[in-house]
């Protein structure tokens, strides 16, 4: 099929930025989409013009790299996948794609569709973890039983793979489905409770002072994200924070 | 420079133990004072930067990517082998070691081994306590499952997402620390090259990928945790990004590269649609657990198959060939990679291929519902359920086993696998060899370490599933932190190594030439035209099945190919900004040199062992005919190349290898 694409062209982080067109053609159903940009972008090269640049690492779907918002979806239009799962046969001949960047403020675009998430990993360091150091005589494994649904919810939770689709998706630019999973997984195991209160509370501390929205409940964080991340545990999230805050 | 494995004297069960009592320990007030340069954030370098942060050291670690919780450890699927014996089915210490060197065929290092076997559990109890969600069953106790060549259940595992569930353990652990300020986190920089100090490791030049900027970092000591090469072929089950530039640039300051051509194809991967592709997938090899594997017996059929005229479940079960239980009745379906991904391409020369290429096998779990649904309705009390309803309840619980694999395979494929067999076809997937290493895994440059899949220890010449991960962790939170702890102790009057000297100078002048030289050169072609020519010469000559005919050709054919690319490789854009283009060219600089001492290892290695397979050493007759013919009288060594200027000028080092507890014999999974 023979597309045309509209791309976010950028420098660098202090350029103003453009929208730019580019045409493709001969490109297979079979193809995923970063395959097609891979011809785009040789196409470039060999014109001497430099290629898009934009997040990728895996194509398989589980390294969060890729962030791609096509035509006003992150992640493009089918469902429950990443950006690099995405086929093309989504698509058809003649089609014009709009290719944009995550937009949102808490991060700022390095490069055409490169944008900045370290604002995940400085809420991740105010909190995200079990204090516990590697020592070679932790107890034994199954000295300590989780129930198996406990155990199967924290892992629905843990499938979040940070890509940041949440943030993208929101209207508010909201965080609160990626820090809700990350608490979620810690708070459903006894493993690290005693410090399941200042857990919850560094960890929303950080994702405010990044300069993410708040949640209005529409859910297209949901819809959107890759790894179907529910909004239970933003309710979870909210549980925790409360009951953190009155227990003090 | 002979090479010392430095394996500690004393009994196998003993040796790692009698180790730890006697080494040389470093005392808390001194460690903050030495600084440690970690590349690479995987399961490997983000557990040795975390237990090394943890324990005191300055950390200084590096990942290419924008987090450390994206290496590609995050893509292992199936799960994590451990010694627990949880399920009473006779496993030990020993036998997880017995079952590795054999798995191996014979040609890892037994200690090194052991050592792997005796931490594996103490891996499972720390990464529960980090809060990793493995699965578990109704009373709350952790599951497991089986994987190929072995006879025991030891595999835990989180659903089809192991990988990244003990990397998030990791990187948890890892964010504590830079959380403390005992880790300092490079994302987005790229190690270009180590530098040296009176022979020592002492330094790295980097390069941040967003500004371009070259940086020099220095330490007492370098560890490289920067994975495998399998992106030498260009396709291959590897991230885009994964590459061989960090190990490749210190065997060019002298550190040894063992055994290159012990590479893993894995047998069930999606196979390949076109031209244009850019990676492959895998479907975990935790899928033969439940699926069986065959193409049609009848070459009509096949044909049939190909040309879309007939479709694998209008074939009777009569006329298919499980070609796997069929040669292997022990073992089945679970036989280890390399003799699986044989038979695979076995198959598919001799025509009964299933797809529009010929090249690709069927995968297919109809047995596996009708057992578990059956299950399922006794379970539940159904009396005289239909075949649908038993269909049904049986692919709710391979659903809950492998959905997410299941769902990826219909993405790319477009075809529902609950309905259709799967399609699936060998791919490069792992190096077994790489960067050589002594038991305290350090290369042959003092004060230089090589952890995970970028050291060539403990796999022999195939790794059996589930192993890679063990191994990753097990050097990262359970040996490296000891044996660096012994080296280290000899620095604790140097005080802090400063990048102002005439070794920093020179080596950051070498990566900035090579950088300006791809900016400034006015070739043709693109970096990738290069990277997929060397990929098409690896598969074609350097992959399952190899010669010495093919594998002349195939050092000749890259030289070439690596001379144009020097001469005719073009680089938009500048230095001094993000420019993928340049990284990409310096990561297939490097492949183009380590793919032809890859073939050159293949050519030496005249005969077959694991994934390495000789067409000129297979068994003529017997039970065994037509099987990989190890050679242990002139092959049972380890090649250690040194680097000479030209791949094919390298020289081979022989480390013999001894195996005192372990008898030899020729695998047999009949």
């Amino acid at each position: 099929m023979d597309l045309t694409l509209k791309i976010w062209r950028q420098k660098d982080s202090q350029d103003k930025g453009q929208m730019v067109d580019y045409k493709v053609t001969d490109i297979s159903e079979h193809m995923s989409f970063l395959e097609m940009m891979d011809v785009l972008n040789e196409q470039l090269v060999n014109t001497g013009e430099e290629p898009v640049a934009f997040d990728h690492d895996c194509r398989e779907g589980i390294c969060g790299m890729c962030s791609l918002y096509i035509n006003g979806e992150a992640h493009g239009p089918d469902r429950g996948i990443t950006t690099c799962q995405l086929h093309m046969r989504m698509f058809n001949d003649g089609d014009t794609i709009t290719i944009e960047p995550w937009r949102a403020a808490a991060f700022p675009v390095i490069k055409d569709l490169i944008v900045d998430r370290m604002a995940f990993e400085r809420i991740q360091q105010a909190g995200g973890y079990i204090s516990v150091n590697t020592s070679g005589n932790t107890q034994d494994a199954n000295s300590l039983p989780i129930s198996k649904h406990a155990a199967d919810e924290a892992m629905d939770a843990a499938t979040c793979i940070g890509c940041g689709a949440c943030v993208a998706s929101c209207k508010n630019s909201s965080a609160m489905l990626f820090v809700g999973a990350k608490v979620s997984q810690y708070a459903l195991l006894p493993q690290g409770q005693v410090e399941a209160a200042d857990r919850v509370k560094n960890m929303v501390a950080q994702m405010d002072l990044e300069g993410f929205g708040n949640c209005t409940n529409t859910g297209a964080c949901e819809v959107e994200c890759p790894k179907g991340i529910s909004l239970e545990n933003i309710a979870r999230m909210n549980r925790e924070f409360m009951s953190a805050n009155i227990k003090g | 420079m002979a090479l010392d494995s430095k394996v500690p004297e004393g009994p196998i069960k003993d040796k790692w133990t009698t180790y730890k009592d006697n080494i040389n320990l470093v005392n808390p007030a001194n460690k903050r004072h030495i600084d440690i340069i970690v590349v690479g954030t995987g399961l490997a370098g983000g557990s040795a930067a975390a237990t090394l942060a943890e324990l005191g050291y300055n950390v200084k670690a590096f990942a290419y990517q924008d987090s450390p919780r994206r290496a590609h450890s995050i893509a292992a699927q199936g799960g994590i082998n451990a010694a627990k014996n949880y399920m009473g089915d006779g496993d030990s210490n020993y036998r997880l070691f017995y079952d590795t060197v054999k798995g191996g065929d014979y040609r890892s290092r037994e200690a090194n081994v052991y050592r792997l076997a005796e931490v594996s559990g103490n891996i499972i109890d720390q990464c529960v306590a980090q809060g990793v969600p493995f699965a578990r069953d109704y009373g709350g106790l952790l599951d497991n499952r089986s994987f190929g060549g072995v006879l025991v259940s030891r595999t835990f595992y989180a659903k089809g997402q192991t990988g990244q569930q003990l990397l998030l353990g990791a990187y948890s652990a890892m964010n504590r620390q830079i959380a403390r300020g005992k880790i300092e986190m490079f994302n987005r920089h790229e190690m270009l090259d180590v530098v040296k100090v009176d022979g020592k490791a002492r330094g790295i030049i980097a390069r941040n990928l967003i500004t371009g900027e070259i940086e020099r970092h220095s330490a007492h000591a370098v560890v490289i945790a920067t994975g495998g090469y399998g992106n030498v072929y260009f396709l291959s089950t590897n991230a885009m990004g994964s590459n061989a530039t960090a190990a490749w640039k210190i065997h060019k300051k002298g550190a040894y590269f063992a055994n290159p051509c012990f590479t893993q194809i894995h047998p069930t991967c999606i196979p390949r649609s076109g031209d244009y592709q850019s990676k492959l997938t895998l479907m975990s090899e935790s899928l033969r657990n439940d699926g069986r594997i065959w193409v049609p017996a009848k070459l009509e059929d096949a044909k049939a198959i190909q040309q879309g005229k007939l479709k694998p479940t209008d074939i009777a079960e009569e006329d298919r060939d499980y070609y796997l239980e069929r040669r292997y009745p022990a073992f089945g379906n679970l036989v280890p990679r390399d003799v699986a991904s044989r038979a695979a391409k076995e198959r598919c020369d001799a025509g009964y291929g299933v797809n529009g290429t010929g090249e690709a096998v069927y995968l297919d779990f109809a047995s596996a519902f009708v057992r578990y649904g059956k299950e399922q309705a006794k379970i539940h009390g159904i009396k005289n359920a239909s075949d649908a309803e038993i269909k049904k309840l049986g692919q709710g619980i391979i659903e809950s086993k492998y959905g997410n694999l299941f769902q990826m395979y219909e993405k790319i494929i477009a075809e529902n696998p609950y309905e259709t067999p799967m399609m699936i076809y060998p791919a490069t997937h792992y190096t077994m060899g790489g960067v050589w290493v002594d038991y305290n895994l350090m290369t042959t440059v003092e004060g230089l370490y090589c952890i995970g899949e970028a050291n060539f220890s403990d796999h022999g010449a195939n790794r059996l599933g589930a192993s890679a991960l063990m191994q990753g962790l097990a050097d990262g939170y359970f040996v490296l932190p000891y044996t660096i702890g012994d080296y280290l102790s000899n620095d604790i009057r140097t005080g802090k190594i400063s990048t102002e000297t005439k070794e920093f100078d020179e080596v950051e002048k070498e990566v900035r030439d090579r950088i300006e030289f791809f900016i400034n050169n006015e070739g043709t072609k693109s970096v990738d035209h290069f990277h997929k020519r060397l990929g098409k010469v690896m598969w074609d000559k350097v992959g399952m099945s190899r010669n010495a005919k093919d594998l002349t050709e195939a050092m000749a054919e890259i030289k070439a190919i690596r001379e144009e690319f020097w001469k005719e490789v073009k680089v938009p854009g500048t230095a001094n900004e993000m420019n993928v283009e340049l990284e990409k060219a310096g990561r297939v600089a490097d492949f183009l040199e380590l793919g032809e001492l890859f073939a050159k290892d293949a050519l030496e290695r005249n005969e077959s062992c694991g994934g390495h397979f000789r067409e000129e050493s297979v068994e003529l007759d017997g039970e065994q005919k037509g099987e990989a013919k190890r050679n242990d009288k002139d092959y049972a060594f380890v090649s250690a190349w040194e680097y000479k200027g030209e791949p094919a000028d390298a020289v081979l080092h022989k480390e013999e290898l001894e195996f005192k507890d372990i008898e030899l014999k020729q695998r047999s999974y009949k």
